[in-house]
């Protein structure tokens, strides 16, 4: 193995090991919401997004309808459209490579795909972060959720662990000034709406902040 | 199918429906748009989902208890996160550090 290749390896199986030790707070979190361990794990293995299956889980968390959950965390999964935009001319093959490679399409893989200068290691890193994280994130859910109902999410913070997940994923949107506007009035549009509106529509209402891109700078 | 909807409880009905959006998405952009262009505006607008998502994720996750505005142990985790997060920290960190701080000042008060 060349030295690049070894570096690529590397850096997907750290990453990869990291978000399999996150999907240790999801699993318990997920379970502790109401979801069974069979849901939990299902979620992991067939949605394999985490953004989405934790915002899913936080508005049933906190009381909201099965629409409200399934309409946040499917306007957050519109972003791997986008990606899918940027991996099609890297990752190429037959269609059912294709369609097997577009479930991996999510944060990470992009991440570290888009990440790399040369084609060959793009194809390298794109296929071990997807594999690794793969395994980890679905290893990680299932030992959290049998972990799950012996834990007191509350006792050890880890009701705050879906906020500062959403934090980390946040913090790169902040470098542009476009996103820093989408984001305080996507904060905004949903301080203003919790009072009144129906659990889970306010998350849903923020999403009209994207509207800001319309906007010349 | 609008009674399942209204729920609040975990159901397979989410599981299902969820699975089958993204997968819906991810196939749409990666094999069935591709390497084609889309019009700039739509593309500036959905660029802009995750920012005004998560930042609504978040505020709601720590300032809202159901429908009442609340400020609590909650909000020292997303102040500890925050510093991280703007540190570079890496998203394990991150996670570890905020639900330390919040353990920590819920032990305190």
């Amino acid at each position: 193995m060349s030295a690049p290749v070894r570096s690529v390896v590397v850096s997907s199986l750290t990453l990869s090991g990291a978000v399999g030790v996150f999907g240790i707070s999801f699993g318990v979190l997920s379970v502790s919401a109401g979801a069974s361990v069979a849901q939990t794990c299902a979620l992991s293995l067939f949605t394999f997004t985490g953004a989405s299956q934790l915002s899913a889980m936080s508005v049933i968390a906190t009381g909201g309808t099965v629409g409200a959950a399934l309409g946040g965390a499917l306007l957050l999964a519109a972003r791997n459209f986008v990606y899918g935009l940027a991996l099609a001319p890297i990752i190429k093959g037959s269609l059912r490579t294709r369609l097997l490679a577009a479930h991996f399409v999510i944060d990470e893989t992009t991440a570290m795909t888009t990440a790399q200068s040369e084609p060959r290691l793009r194809k390298i890193a794109f296929w071990t972060t997807a594999i690794a994280l793969f395994l980890f994130w679905n290893l990680g859910t299932l030992i959290g959720a049998l972990l799950g109902n012996g834990i007191d999410p509350q006792k050890y913070g880890l009701d705050v662990a879906f906020t500062a997940a959403f934090v980390a994923m946040l913090a790169p949107h902040l470098r542009s000034s476009k996103g820093r506007q989408a984001a305080a009035l996507g904060g905004l549009i949903c301080l203003a709406l919790i009072p009144s509106a129906p659990i889970g529509l306010p998350i849903l209402a923020a999403g009209l902040a994207v509207f800001i891109g319309l906007r010349r700078t | 199918m609008i009674a399942v909807v209204l729920t609040t409880y975990m159901s397979w009905w989410l599981v299902i429906g969820l699975s089958a959006g993204a997968l819906a998405f991810k196939v749409a952009g990666f094999v069935i748009v591709g390497s084609r262009k889309l019009p700039p505006p739509l593309e500036h607008c959905l660029i802009l989902i995750p920012a005004a998502l998560l930042a609504a994720l978040v505020v709601k996750d720590t300032f809202s208890s159901a429908h009442q505005l609340v400020f609590d142990a909650r909000s020292v985790g997303l102040a500890v996160a925050a510093i991280a997060a703007w540190r570079k920290a890496p998203l394990i960190v991150v996670v570890v550090l905020a639900a330390g701080a919040t353990a920590l000042t819920r032990g305190f008060t």
